[in-house]
């Protein structure tokens, strides 16, 4: 989302406690400012107000803020607000003696209010405008339905951002127990994907669901990094090669990842052939997309520990690679 | 460098302004083959490319390529602009071409992500 034009605020520019902003503090500002745009008002605002009506005497409006501590009413008559009374307008009145007066006689008419189902952005927007605190909230009908106050909208993106991290860290800290919660004596997570020939707007898609799986189970970002490579060469690979797609399959042991690639048909003649940078057997039609430089498989044996063709024509091929985790760093470390 | 200093740079037109535009760029990397990319790109980089196809979008994402800006003010396919939008990845598109933009970049100080590579 594009956020609004404004001057960062000095918090904004400096950072908690006035060091400089991390990569950290830059993510979660704009988390926040996306969840000023994705929570509404109706969601953060307090629902049980205290209102006056016009009618009533500024002496018995005075007790209700005292009782309940709070410094302005919503004036209410016959479910529609009026206006607003605030503790500068009971001073005015008792400047002249007049606490026995009506409310609507002292009070604000003219209402600054925001619209329930509008993002928090919009309140936030119009406190720094109109240099208030508390907002009256109102609903399609002119109805007041709650207040909004700045420490409202505070604890709203609080609550919520506590939700996200959560999620994410539950599901992280599932994944990446897996290894040591389930015990055996190899323990294997097989991950598999069916390739279809010839369907480029699907192409990666399966080596992206890989990725986000190896991150979630606290795989070593650059070792996911380069598996990933290699299995995206191999997922085009089956997509532009192959006559009848094939399957794509990751095996993840704590110590190790297996990648592979088979296809039934049509087989390559020459396995030696297709590791010589620049060799490529690929369409013209393949080659303007980006592909097909005679790069693969090249590209591929850089990123693994080993990588094994087998083909034969006619039969099909199979690509099997590894890379080797020191230090079991899937399923232990959570740096990821 | 921020994005939203590359896009002045490049003079460049968000093409999903809806997505995170707010992110740092470290270098960058200029390329028409996706191997390439593959091959010599290092994380956190922009990428420019003249390819407008859906596995632009794959290849920024295998290789934790943070924008894509096309060059010559190419207009991506509708399928490539979805994917982008839908894996939060920023797409640019710039008038001018890709020596021109990797000179506008470089000069304004945004160091080259490409790695050297051993040819065989």
């Amino acid at each position: 989302m594009c956020p609004p034009a404004r001057t960062p605020t000095e918090q904004e520019k400096h950072g908690r406690h006035g060091r400089p902003i991390t990569d950290q503090d830059a993510h979660d500002i704009s988390r926040v400012e996306e969840l000023s745009y994705d929570l509404k008002i109706r969601e953060v605002m307090t629902a049980e107000v205290k209102t006056a009506t016009p009618e009533m005497p500024l002496s018995k409006v005075l007790e209700i803020l005292r009782l309940n501590r709070i410094s302005g009413l919503p004036v209410v008559e016959h479910d529609k607000l009026v206006g607003v009374l605030s503790l500068e307008d009971i001073v005015r009145a008792l400047q002249r003696n007049e606490l026995s007066a009506p409310t609507s006689q002292y009070m604000t008419p003219d209402v600054v209010t925001v619209a329930s189902y509008d993002s928090i952005v919009t309140a936030i927007r119009t406190f720094t405008e109109k240099q208030l605190g508390r907002l009256p909230v109102v609903d399609e009908n002119h109805r007041l339905v709650g207040m909004i106050t700045k420490g409202d909208i505070t604890r709203g993106i609080l609550v919520a951002l506590q939700k996200d991290y959560k999620e994410e860290q539950v599901r992280r800290y599932r994944a990446s127990h897996l290894f040591e919660d389930i015990i055996s004596d190899r323990t294997t997570l097989v991950l598999r994907y069916t390739i279809k020939a010839g369907d480029f707007t699907q192409g990666g898609k399966a080596s992206s669901y890989i990725k986000r799986a190896l991150l979630r189970l606290g795989a070593d970002p650059r070792i996911t990094r380069r598996c990933c490579i290699a299995v995206y060469e191999a997922e085009m690979n089956l997509i532009i090669h192959t006559t009848n797609g094939g399957i794509l399959k990751l095996e993840v042991e704590p110590h190790r990842i297996t990648m592979s690639a088979a296809d039934d048909g049509p087989g390559i003649a020459d396995t030696e052939m297709v590791f010589q940078p620049g060799y490529s057997t690929a369409t013209e039609h393949v080659r303007e997309m980006g592909f097909g430089a005679g790069m693969g498989l090249v590209n591929m044996k850089r990123c693994v520990d080993e990588i094994k063709l087998e083909s034969s024509v006619g039969k099909g091929t199979k690509l099997i690679m590894r890379i080797f985790i020191p230090d079991q760093t899937v399923g232990v470390s959570r740096d990821g | 460098m921020l994005l939203k200093d590359i896009v002045r740079l490049v003079e460049g037109t968000p093409l999903n302004p809806e997505v995170d535009m707010d992110i740092k760029i470290r270098g960058g990397c200029g390329a028409d083959l996706m191997s390439d990319v593959l091959a010599s790109s290092q994380p956190k980089a922009v990428l420019l490319t003249g390819l407008t196809n859906p596995q632009v979008v794959r290849t920024a994402q295998i290789a934790e390529i943070r924008a894509i800006i096309l060059v010559r003010g190419k207009q991506p396919q509708a399928e490539t602009l979805a994917i982008a939008t839908q894996e939060n990845m920023p797409l640019i598109t710039s008038p001018f071409g890709m020596f021109e933009l990797c000179g506008r970049l470089h000069s304004a100080g945004l160091p080259s992500f490409e790695s050297h590579v051993p040819s065989s």
